[in-house]
């Protein structure tokens, strides 16, 4: 009975040893299991495809590369919530269900705001590519973000603006109506002063009457601005754009993420958009060498599609968690709440060559990263 | 006095816009008596059609055109028959009110599900050069030009069609009282229909003007424009043809000159409180006194 408990206390011991050196060999949980949400199918689809799509290129990459301090990566079946906070919600729920440990998302700023207080009461750590909004990563700890802020890109145009001396008198029209244009607008207006850039013109519309701009258009070309920043999404920026060529005013155009999509708007005569600058972070055309990569590797995989910028983020995403997972030793056998805690420790020295730029993080989980820009020419994209 | 000139250009051709839509609505409410909230979605739906004609189908523009006064003419009298027809004789004129909402988020949807949530930009259908005056100081579109001589042109022929034709005095007959006119063998329904038909014709033309004018089309475009065109045609005396008309260039006029002299912000604020004060002085509206004919 005696040599019967040695043995066993032995055995104990060996596996505890064994643990120690190689948990692969002893646990089932050895992949770390990430869970990607947004929509998948509905009128945003896709951002959310894209977002799925890069996160598988990632994880391949990755796996192939030898894994996260040797262990594979999991992309969970997709959580598909059509941009919707309730279903985005429901989302979460199955992907905990489908042992998820790290949240990649979700891609909709108004699902991420809602799905952020779950992953809080979880402790489960989430890093969204896409969601824009402030609140989307606020009052909560563990929770990170790839892009810029709404007001962040206000403040960033004005400092891309400035750096480049793109112009020195400014004009700007926006949507006095929504939440996205007021936000960008405000931090625009207050930074052009730290940049040294004159606000001539600062002119509004409202959502409900957004299809003539001729008042706002006939004061920019008075003031004699040199540029005009709209920070709109892109089906308004398409009519300024139209109605500007009307009165033949002759000045640069600037926008922010929301104008991508400009392109893409069905029979728009493209000519009109030659020579506008939005900022963002990623462009497909661009020929540095991880770019041409991704765009490849992305293109090899979906039938040549071309990746969008929700497809960049995701894919900083994931190389970041790659970065503090391996900085802080993390395992997949550790529970959420420890994976959550040692994470968000991690990421402040985390420093990240991203597709999107160099960036690292503040405590608030904001990026802090150089803003970038494209140039329409000839109907594409082209980094400036 | 330049740039005042070059406002009250653009409020004009803004305005335009408005009482061409407004004369649908005003026709419809001068002889049927109801409210087609509907009006606007028909205007966009008539534009997704002229726009699929010539994308799509590749019609010429004059076909597509055409296509669109059709369609939009079978859709009206079909949306009558079907939503609005039953429902007259109900005991409370709301709850037709709240079928022509219905009847509009209806259209909104159906066009989200065929046509997508996306912008499209219209194609050029007409393209008529602009009027370049003053020395190139001011420059009237060709559109602004086609929208007003068409606001003038629809406003004669209603108002010549309902005085002097057999089918035009059935629907006075009609405005005056339903049911005395039934009994004098006006065949009331089919006069609803025709009226129907003709306010659904003309929403496929203000569609298109509309749509030349501010090139983008998405199924929510019907919806504000026709609001606006539904306070002008208050504004003008609803009923009245040639208030509609009045009452959509004053409109169009107030917000361009709110925007530019007090604030871009509050545009509409102005041009809503000024609909405020006339209706406070004018319960009828401008042409109110025509109210009593109806049309």
């Amino acid at each position: 009975m005696k040599n019967m408990k040695k043995a066993l206390s032995l055995v104990a011991a060996a596996s505890m040893m064994a643990t120690a050196i190689a948990p692969v060999t002893v646990f089932a949980d050895d992949t770390f299991k990430i869970g990607v949400i947004g929509p998948m199918t509905g009128d945003y689809a896709q951002y959310g495809l894209g977002v799925y799509k890069a996160s598988l290129i990632a994880a391949e990459e990755i796996n192939a590369n030898g894994g996260i301090n040797g262990y594979q990566v999991e992309i969970l079946e997709a959580g598909d919530d059509q941009g919707d906070p309730e279903k985005s919600m429901n989302a979460y729920n199955s992907l905990m269900d489908d042992g998820m440990q790290i949240l990649a998302g979700t891609v909709t700023s108004g699902a991420c705001i809602a799905v952020k207080d779950l992953a809080d009461m979880d402790q489960t750590f989430l890093f969204t590519p896409s969601g824009s909004a402030v609140d989307c990563i606020t009052n909560v700890a563990g929770a990170f973000r790839m892009c810029f802020t709404d007001p962040m890109q206000g403040t960033k145009s004005a400092q891309f603006i400035a750096e480049q001396g793109l112009a020195s008198k400014v004009a700007v029209i926006y949507d006095s109506m929504a939440d996205y244009n007021v936000g960008i607008h405000d931090a625009f207006v207050a930074a052009c002063g730290e940049y040294g850039l004159e606000l001539v013109a600062d002119e509004a519309y409202t959502t409900d009457s957004n299809t003539d701009f001729s008042v706002q258009l006939a004061k920019v070309q008075e003031s004699g601005a040199e540029l005009l920043f709209l920070p709109n999404y892109y089906n308004d920026d398409a009519l300024i754009l139209q109605q500007a060529a009307d009165i033949n005013l002759d000045v640069k155009i600037f926008g922010v993420d929301g104008m991508d999509g400009l392109l893409a708007v069905e029979n728009f005569d493209t000519s009109l958009a030659e020579g506008c600058m939005l900022l963002t972070p990623f462009a497909a055309s661009s020929t540095d060498e991880a770019t041409v990569k991704f765009v490849t590797a992305y293109g090899e995989a979906n039938n040549g599609e071309t990746p969008n910028q929700f497809a960049a983020d995701v894919y900083d995403v994931l190389y970041a968690l790659k970065a503090a997972i391996e900085a802080a030793n993390v395992t997949p056998d550790m529970d959420n709440a420890e994976i959550c805690e040692a994470l968000t420790a991690a990421m402040m020295d985390v420093t990240l060559e991203g597709l999107t730029g160099t960036t690292t993080w503040t405590e608030e989980g904001e990026p802090d990263k150089a803003p970038k820009a494209v140039v329409i020419t000839n109907g594409v994209y082209e980094m400036m | 006095m330049m740039s005042f000139l070059s406002y009250l250009k653009d409020g004009i051709s803004l305005g335009s816009i408005y009482a061409i839509i407004a004369l649908g609505y005003t026709m419809v409410y001068g002889i049927a008596k109801m409210l087609n909230f509907a009006h606007g979605d028909v205007i966009m739906v008539g534009a997704f059609i002229i726009l699929s004609s010539i994308t799509k189908a590749g019609l010429s523009p004059a076909l597509a055109i055409l296509a669109g006064v059709v369609l939009c003419t079978l859709m009206g009298i079909t949306i009558e028959a079907v939503a609005y027809r039953p429902l007259r004789k109900a005991a409370s004129p709301l709850a037709v009110l709240i079928t022509a909402i219905g009847v509009s988020y209806l259209l909104q949807n159906l066009a989200l599900l065929i046509f997508g949530a996306d912008a499209k930009s219209f194609v050029t259908v007409i393209d008529v050069p602009a009027l370049v005056l003053f020395d190139g100081k001011m420059t009237i579109k060709g559109i602004t030009i086609i929208t007003i001589i068409a606001c003038i042109v629809i406003m004669s022929v209603l108002t010549w069609f309902v005085k002097n034709t057999k089918p035009g005095r059935a629907m006075q007959a009609v405005a005056a009282d339903k049911d005395a006119a039934q009994l004098m063998g006006v065949n009331v329904n089919a006069t609803i229909s025709l009226t129907f038909a003709i306010g659904s014709g003309l929403a496929a033309i203000a569609g298109l003007l509309l749509c030349s004018a501010y090139p983008s089309l998405t199924p929510y475009t019907g919806s504000m424009p026709g609001i606006k065109a539904f306070v002008a045609a208050v504004f003008g005396g609803i009923g009245s043809i040639p208030g509609a008309m009045v009452g959509g260039i004053l409109l169009g006029v107030i917000e361009i000159f709110g925007r530019a002299y007090i604030s871009s912000q509050i545009a509409d604020a102005i041009c809503f409180a000024v609909l405020i004060i006339v209706l406070l002085v004018k319960p009828t509206g401008l042409f109110g006194k025509n109210i009593q004919e109806k049309v």
